[in-house]
């Protein structure tokens, strides 16, 4: 069950995934539209679309508590995403021991940052009024994601041991689901449903912002319109 | 105060977000065009009997074409950013005109025709048919978008309303639903040459007139050419530079420049304008027929450069997409940029030493500047990014003494959009206009109160036609509107020196 539901996921993910990515680069770019102020080298552009996607450049001019709710989410996302590759990797080198502090902490700024996204959506009208239902349920869903996360690390804690086993076990051989014999494995199903969710609708929803900000033509094209003509390829 | 059925939106110290007013805009409409506009453009004559398949189907033709908008459409998270930016929403109040739910409004049809999600749960991601009451809003509301980009400055993704807008407009194009404003326009460029519909013998009556005028106020024969083969630069103004006030007083500047440099130059008649309202309808057959007009007449009449005039979307399509549209300009002097913005133009003679400048000239004047939304966010002037802000605020300090900017937030690439921009400078639209011109008011009126501003200088054809209508609705003189290079002439002193070429 686990090992077909993880290649199942895992399938439509990767393809989803690629496919988007395949109609973003397949797309021409007719004319040139960087939003300028832009950089007139390709450096320049690599480093604009690093402070926006490392540090949230434009959002930072336009929303400050926005910002501080997705850095606070995106931040602590990786390190928690880091932290959990202890449980993909075996034997486990010593420095992993070090991210553990630092992954559980993330782990509460990852929910307080959501916390903050999700009131954002209830307090300010305007939030208020373009929020979707999808747009509730996908920052509901992470946050189940972080508090049953969180359960585990502090309340609950499930059998790691025999988890770990199965995940590292799923490619390779046929596992059942690990077993619910206690509180802590209860929860800890409810986060890998969770988790493969968020996979599962990843390609299909607005996360896609993750693959398509490098492909955003205001922020990734080099201004330099009349030093180099651009053409455009299906009108040449 | 002009007679007016609507609310004149208050000035405030600061420009306040509002809330919400649901439907607040929603009977701002454009006129619709007809048969005559729109079928010389090739778009059906009225609206098809298939207009929802076949509208459809040209959102997907150009989903294909666009990566702007296939990418756009689909990584929007609704953060919100840009819904306050918007000097539409600003002024209106209108939910619509937040940009985040202008471009819901062709997501939610993107959504329900070509995603998983909206085929399968239109309810949870809010996706909608192609209806009746869909169309009604885009016509509503895709006409409420000046295709300033100020969002994009501020979303994290650069999500850019106005390729959104133009897709829109081009989809209702190609169902036989249009803009009279827009197509009218594009077929008068097609036809005589230039926007306002001057054909050439008024063309050169008024530039011989313009001339006269010069040699009585100056002393000088300065000369404004018309349609000269040999000459060393064409120029290309907007047509409004022809007829209308203030716009007439920069085109004797730029007359004065060259005249001062002894650079020849020359107007065309076929080419008499530099507004390109293909862009508006987001067509980009009809941006490259305007813009094949220019590089035409370039190489008809010998001419080794191309300068353009004060207009804020003709130097986006000069400066963006000429090469792209017209190019590649190798039969041009390669020594200088093609083309070249007349204040980079100016700009560049100054530095050299071939124009000497009074600035006791400008004396009677406090000057404060606006950035045009298109020069500012999608075009550069000089070499370095950021020229195109730097360039004319350094040619008002080589022109007057005294120069005060506006609020930070609302200038530069932060810039307001004057509320006329993007086809949207006709009379039907006018409470638009007036609601959406309030941030610039606000600002602008903070420096008169504050700092005893009286002169808002332009470099935008549109830009000045709006705010001379507009501003006196908020109690400012229309005299307070000119052009940068209208201080240019009023600085230059003629024959104090003979350019260098």
């Amino acid at each position: 069950m686990l090992t077909i539901l993880a290649y199942a996921v895992s399938i439509l993910f990767l393809l989803g995934f690629g496919w988007k990515i395949f109609l973003y680069a397949r797309s021409p770019a007719p004319l040139k539209i960087p939003t300028t102020p832009a950089p007139v080298t390709r450096a320049g552009v690599i480093w604009r679309l690093f402070t926006e996607v490392a540090l949230f450049n434009s959002l930072f001019k336009g929303d400050k508590w926005a910002w501080a709710g997705a850095m606070a989410f995106h931040g602590a996302l990786v390190l928690v995403a880091v932290r959990h590759l202890r449980y993909f990797v075996d034997p486990l080198p010593a420095s992993f021991h070090m991210l553990q502090i630092f992954g559980i902490v993330a782990g509460l700024v990852m929910v307080a940052g959501l916390g903050l996204l999700f009131l954002r959506r209830l307090v300010i009208d305007r939030v208020r009024y373009i929020s979707s239902p999808a747009d509730y349920l996908i920052l509901l869903m992470l946050l189940g994601l972080g508090f049953s996360g969180l359960l585990m690390s502090f309340f609950l804690r499930p059998d790691i041991v025999g988890i770990k086993q199965a995940l590292l076990g799923m490619w390779g051989s046929v596992q059942g689901l690990p077993a619910a014999s206690s509180p802590g494995d209860v929860v800890f199903l409810a986060h890998l449903f969770l988790a493969l969710l968020l996979f599962t609708i990843f390609p299909f929803s607005k996360l896609m912002h993750l693959g398509g900000i490098f492909f955003s033509p205001t922020r990734n094209q080099i201004d330099n319109p009349r030093e180099e003509r651009h053409v455009n390829p299906w009108a040449s | 105060m002009a007679d007016v059925n609507y609310e004149i939106p208050e000035i405030q110290d600061e420009i306040e977000t509002p809330r919400l007013k649901e439907g607040a805009s929603a009977h701002l409409g454009p006129y619709p065009a007809q048969e005559k506009h729109m079928a010389p453009l090739g778009f059906p004559a009225a609206r098809v009997e298939d207009w929802q398949s076949k509208g459809v189907e040209k959102l997907g033709e150009l989903l294909k074409k666009y990566r702007s908008l296939q990418v756009y459409l689909d990584i929007c998270v609704k953060c919100g950013a840009c819904a306050d930016k918007c000097h539409y929403y600003l002024g209106t109040r209108d939910p619509h005109n937040m940009p985040v739910q202008r471009a819901e409004l062709m997501r939610g049809v993107y959504r329900r025709y070509f995603t998983p999600a909206g085929k399968l749960l239109p309810g949870v991601v809010r996706a909608h048919d192609f209806d009746e009451e869909t169309l009604k809003k885009w016509v509503t509301y895709f006409h409420q978008c000046s295709q300033c980009r100020r969002c994009s400055v501020f979303c994290p993704y650069g999500i850019d309303t106005a390729e959104i807008s133009m897709a829109a407009r081009e989809i209702m194009d190609s169902i036989g639903v249009g803009h009279k404003y827009t197509t009218e326009i594009v077929g008068k460029v097609h036809t005589i040459g230039n926007n306002l519909g001057i054909p050439q013998p008024a063309l050169k009556g008024t530039l011989e007139f313009l001339e006269e005028d010069m040699l009585d106020t100056s002393g000088h024969e300065i000369r404004l050419p018309l349609d000269q083969p040999g000459a060393e630069v064409l120029l290309v103004a907007p047509s409004a530079d022809f007829f209308s006030e203030p716009h007439i007083q920069s085109l004797m500047g730029y007359a004065k420049v060259f005249h001062q440099a002894g650079i020849s130059f020359t107007i065309s008649s076929y080419a008499s304008e530099a507004a390109n309202f293909g862009m508006f309808i987001g067509s980009f057959d009809q941006k490259r027929k305007i813009a094949a007009r220019i590089a035409k007449q370039a190489r008809e009449l010998g001419v080794k450069r191309l300068v353009v005039g004060e207009c804020g979307h003709a130097w986006r399509v000069a400066y963006s997409f000429w090469n792209t549209l017209a190019g590649p300009w190798d039969f041009l002097d390669p020594n200088y940029p093609v083309p070249q913005h007349i204040c980079e133009f100016t700009y560049d003679l100054y530095k050299k030493g071939a124009l000497v400048f009074d600035r006791d000239a400008n004396d009677d004047k406090v000057v404060t500047f606006h950035d045009s939304c298109n020069v500012a966010r999608a075009t550069r002037m000089g070499d370095r990014p950021g020229g195109q802000m730097m360039i004319p605020r350094e040619l008002i300090r080589a022109t007057c003494n005294r120069f005060v900017e506006m609020d930070p937030d609302t200038i530069g690439e932060k810039t307001f959009c004057c509320g006329g921009g993007g086809g949207l400078l006709t009379d039907e639209l006018m409470e638009l206009r007036v609601k959406g011109a309030m941030p610039r008011v606000t600002a602008l009126k903070r420096v008169m109160e504050d700092k005893e501003v009286n002169f808002l200088g332009l470099i935008c054809a549109i830009c000045k036609a709006q705010f001379s209508k507009i501003l006196p609705i908020y109690g400012i003189p229309m005299e307070t509107v000119g052009g940068v290079h209208q201080l240019v002439s009023n600085a230059i002193q003629l024959g104090a020196k003979r350019g260098i070429v």
